[in-house]
């Protein structure tokens, strides 16, 4: 098995690596980059939560070898929230509404969620819903979790935010 | 790391992919991934060679052309779900594009990856039957065109040689009134379905149906057209058609419904008569509908 070179960038930072071709994204962020906010629950594509952005798309990161990133833009959900720590709209709506109890989900929801609003601003309950049905929590229950977009969704409008740090930055560039 | 160790290769056009996987040893394309790989993290596949479609990008694009829409082997749900030319010209596939997964499988999965794939419920293979695509395949020996109703021959299998890619897929654009509609049962959204229908129909000058097409999903080793009612179907008035009974006649040539954990093949076959009703009712609304 023959490492391969890859180039990314991860939270706007820049990282070279040499990875054995089997290396799934979600490892490559937590091991090699030390991003252990992005959970593997079920490698295998089920349970959502090492979902992350790959060049702005919500995408599991167990189902893509990090070799396929080759060249990618990434955000994990470390790189959601402000540099000096203040939470993104959408963290900050799940931290008030009741989006989370142990917190094992709570990364992929929140990426994912990040991605959704991105595309879809103003969403129905049953888009949300929708939206959602990629992500599994088993604690919290989904009732805060959906209440928390909706209000997510509410803060961006008042604001005319962008749910994404990353989106913002590259519109006033 | 789940999967069993394989060499990556990662071709820069579709010439170069089809050469390495006649040339290396148990090689397989990867395109999005999104079966491929959680098969190979439970060990359902073992390959020693991926050849990574993700620089080949003759293999994107949508193209509408005279009278069709040509769709490149590697373009991905979420593209096709945005494409307003898609959910224009070909209502069907942007129709069945959001049943796909979840929006995290849709940002990767790609149609051509979804179609050679051939998983028995997945909705793209039953579109691409009931619209009668033309699918492109290049191999080291040249490229053909291989029809929808030769293409898929059992379970996760189809007409593709081993070396043989598949490039593109062309759907025909249908003129005059139509209607198109999919519809399935899933337990959860995004979860393969129980069961599923596709209908496309088309009303003549006279009022009466002229064209018309039905595929399954979730109710075969893979998706397969229900030709006898929809040759039933044809010279008929709109207004003489049962719903539920072109639904249960679409379910009684259906010989190899599978059993499982989530239901018995005659529970499916109940699932899927009623999904054919719904399907064929939404559809023929549309159509005859102003």
């Amino acid at each position: 098995m023959t490492d391969v070179d890859i180039q990314v960038r991860v939270n706007g930072i820049a990282r070279r690596a040499s990875v054995p071709p089997r290396l799934i994204l979600a490892d490559f962020l937590r091991v090699n980059c030390g991003l252990t906010g992005t959970h593997l629950g079920c490698e295998h594509g089920v349970c959502g939560a090492c979902s992350v952005l790959l060049d702005g798309e919500a995408v599991r990161a167990c189902l893509i070898f990090a070799v396929q990133a080759d060249g990618a833009e990434i955000t994990t959900v470390e790189g959601l929230a402000e540099p000096d720590g203040e939470l993104s709209v959408v963290q900050a709506a799940f931290r008030d509404h009741h989006g989370l109890q142990c917190g094992f989900c709570t990364p992929g929801f929140v990426v994912s969620v990040t991605a959704f609003l991105e595309e879809n601003p103003k969403p129905t309950d049953d888009e949300i819903r929708d939206a959602l049905s990629g992500n599994l929590c088993r604690c919290t229950g989904y009732q805060g979790i959906i209440n928390a977009v909706r209000a997510a969704a509410e803060a961006l409008a008042e604001s005319g935010g962008s749910a994404s740090r990353d989106a913002t930055a590259k519109e006033t560039e | 790391m789940k999967p069993a160790t394989f060499e990556y290769h990662a071709p820069t056009s579709a010439e170069e992919a089809v050469g390495l996987l006649a040339d290396l040893d148990d090689a397989k394309a990867l395109a999005g991934g999104q079966s491929l790989v959680p098969m190979l993290a439970l060990r359902l596949a073992v390959f020693e060679n991926l050849v990574d479609l993700r620089r080949v990008d003759e293999l994107r694009g949508i193209e509408t052309r005279d009278g069709s829409v040509w769709i490149g082997a590697g373009t991905t749900q979420a593209t096709i779900g945005r494409s307003e030319s898609i959910g224009l010209n070909v209502p069907l596939l942007a129709r069945a594009t959001p049943l796909i997964g979840h929006l995290q499988i849709r940002s990767r999965g790609t149609i051509g990856g979804s179609i050679a794939h051939a998983d028995a419920s997945a909705e793209y293979p039953a579109v691409a039957l009931a619209l009668d695509v033309e699918l492109d395949a290049l191999s080291p020996r040249g490229r053909r065109t291989i029809p929808a109703a030769e293409f898929f021959t059992g379970t996760w299998s189809t007409e593709l040689e081993e070396d043989e890619l598949l490039t593109g897929i062309t759907f025909p654009v249908w003129q005059g009134r139509a209607g198109f509609a999919v519809e399935e049962f899933a337990r959860r959204h995004g979860d393969f379905a129980m069961a599923g229908a596709c209908v496309a129909v088309g009303v003549g000058a006279d009022g009466r149906i002229d064209r018309c097409a039905i595929s399954l999903f979730g109710l075969g080793p893979c998706a397969r057209r229900a030709t006898e009612v929809e040759t039933e179907l044809i010279g008929t008035s709109p207004a003489d058609s049962d719903a539920d009974e072109i639904g249960r006649t679409a379910m009684a040539g259906l010989d190899s419904v599978p059993t499982d954990l989530h239901g018995s093949a005659s529970y499916r076959k109940r699932v899927g008569a009623a999904m054919v009703a719904r399907a064929w009712r939404r559809a023929l609304q549309e159509a005859v509908g102003d």
